[in-house]
């Protein structure tokens, strides 16, 4: 699996593609892969305040429902409407596509503590191996 | 985690085949090879090949095994001649169910009770502690010495026919033969049974040999669309096609009536365990009845989630999932009779949120059976 450069990256599978203030999240491919086929993606409300590892969302797949946890605190400015008739395309294109919800970031630096590509591409590596 | 767990004969095959392992009830098993929804489609649109080798196998024997069935068993098995499959409850003296099972009845003094991977143990102890008071049948306990494969959906009997001689289409639904040849393994039954709502068969054979028929039949089975098929469909198939499953429809406290098992439970045939609660509970009436639900509003119902009506909880949801034929979120639950009635409108508590459903009546699947 590659993990696109320039993103952040959670322990719990997320990432956030930030830019001016505000970032994309989504889940990895790790994640969706993991699940398995996803059916139903319960969205964040726009103009929700959510902290930094805060359940933004219940992604729920054939196989369970797993909670989605927020890689930085701010407030929810967009999500992303396709994924209430096509929840798969987060497994499709989790890095693009299937982006969950846009966050205006309260405060950037937290970026900083999360995982770089090379990093989390090692994560992600050794958590497949422990199955 | 897989060092733990138990292996079927055919795990190194499920690593061939990709299979993702995960423990279920203690074995390690495949949740799906490729996806659930793909290998779900394929069962109900070509065929699917299932490792159900976790089942347990309970051979029972001897003059009184046939009186040590009926005891044991709410349907009835006396009237069953062999070559036929039974499934039946097994209840406790309070009307709760021990486990389901199926009784293929091999000869009059011959059964074998294939029972479910979590209870092998406490059925094979359950049905040895009824035989105490009929020293004339033997149970023992064959799971260890017995793999089963399962070959679901319409091309199975195509596929399989290919294999042997044995005139499939002349085993019946729910019937049997014995000592048949499939590819070079000689198979001690294959059934016409299945727990999809597909046609389809179940073969049963020495655990060295699961290995080379499962690949005999993936070999010849792969021009009519046949892929290996994990759990995780196992589960949504089931679910479509309104069947129980212990530990989630069935329990040692909700009763074959309760669970709308109406038809194997033989009232009429003579004691068994049970009996007395059941017709209790006949004349008394259930409290609660085994219904399917559909989303009406956005949320997947799942195992455990409160049932509501008005805000208040009446009952619970056993099963839930996406259903990929239907392609909506479907769920078996059980609820007070009074509310029981198709087209019901009623709640499930989704982590907290009332999302909207409505009664509809079992199974939510049915095959066409001229197809």
């Amino acid at each position: 699996m590659t993990y696109p450069a320039g993103y952040r990256y959670t322990k719990t599978h997320e990432w956030i593609a930030a830019e001016g203030g505000k970032g994309k999240v989504g889940l990895t491919d790790y994640a969706q892969d993991h699940l398995g086929d996803i059916t139903f993606v319960e969205l964040p409300e726009v103009g929700r305040q959510l902290k930094r590892g805060e359940v933004f969302s219940v992604v729920e797949s054939v196989k369970a429902a797993s909670d989605c946890y927020s890689p930085a605190g701010g407030r929810v400015v967009a999500v992303n409407q396709k994924l209430e008739g096509e929840p798969d395309l987060i497994n499709r294109d989790p890095h693009g596509e299937g982006w969950i919800f846009e966050l205006e970031l309260a405060d950037p630096a937290e970026l900083d503590a999360l995982m770089d590509v090379e990093t989390y591409s090692r994560f992600a590596a050794e958590e497949g191996e422990k199955g | 985690m897989s060092d733990q767990l138990r292996r079927t004969p055919l795990y190194d095959v499920h690593l061939k085949y990709g299979g993702r392992i995960i423990d279920f009830a203690g074995w390690a098993l495949p949740v799906q090879f490729s996806s659930i929804i793909q290998e779900h489609r394929a069962v109900r649109s070509e065929a699917g090949l299932f490792d159900v080798s976790d089942m347990g196998e309970l051979e029972i024997t001897g003059p009184q095994a046939r009186d040590l069935l009926q005891r044991a068993v709410s349907a009835d098995v006396g009237r069953a001649r062999p070559g036929r499959v039974v499934y039946s409850p097994m209840c406790n003296a309070e009307g709760g169910v021990v486990d389901d099972i199926l009784i293929y009845v091999l000869a009059p003094d011959r059964y074998l009770a294939v029972v479910n991977a979590g209870n092998i143990e406490k059925d094979y102890q359950w049905l040895r502690g009824l035989a105490r008071e009929h020293p004339g049948a033997q149970v023992r306990n064959l799971s260890d010495c017995t793999g089963q494969l399962a070959l679901q959906g319409p091309n199975s009997q195509a596929i399989l026919q290919r294999l042997t001689r044995t005139h499939l289409s002349e085993i019946g639904y729910y019937r049997a033969d014995e000592n048949v040849t499939v590819g070079e393994v000689e198979c001690s039954i294959v059934s016409r049974t299945g727990y999809t709502g597909e046609d389809g068969f179940e073969l049963y054979c020495r655990p060295e040999d699961a290995p080379v028929l499962w690949e005999r039949i993936m070999e010849v089975g792969e021009e009519h669309g046949l892929v290996p098929a994990g759990l995780g469909c196992r589960d949504t198939l089931r679910l479509e096609a309104g069947m129980p499953l212990y530990g989630q429809e069935l329990d040692d406290r909700r009763t074959p009536l309760e669970a709308g098992l109406d038809r194997f439970v033989a009232l009429d045939k003579g004691a068994f365990v049970g009996r007395q609660a059941l017709l209790a509970q006949r004349t008394r009436g259930i409290g609660l009845t085994l219904v399917g639900l559909e989303m009406v509003d956005r949320g997947v119902p799942r195992t455990g989630y409160p049932i509501t009506a008005r805000g208040d909880q009446v009952g619970y949801v056993t099963s839930g999932s996406y259903a990929p034929t239907l392609d909506r979120h479907i769920a078996m639950g059980y609820v007070p009779p009074a509310l029981a009635r198709p087209g019901t409108a009623i709640g499930v508590d989704i982590r907290g949120r009332e999302a909207g459903a409505r009664v509809v009546g079992l199974p939510f699947y049915r095959r066409n059976k001229e197809g």
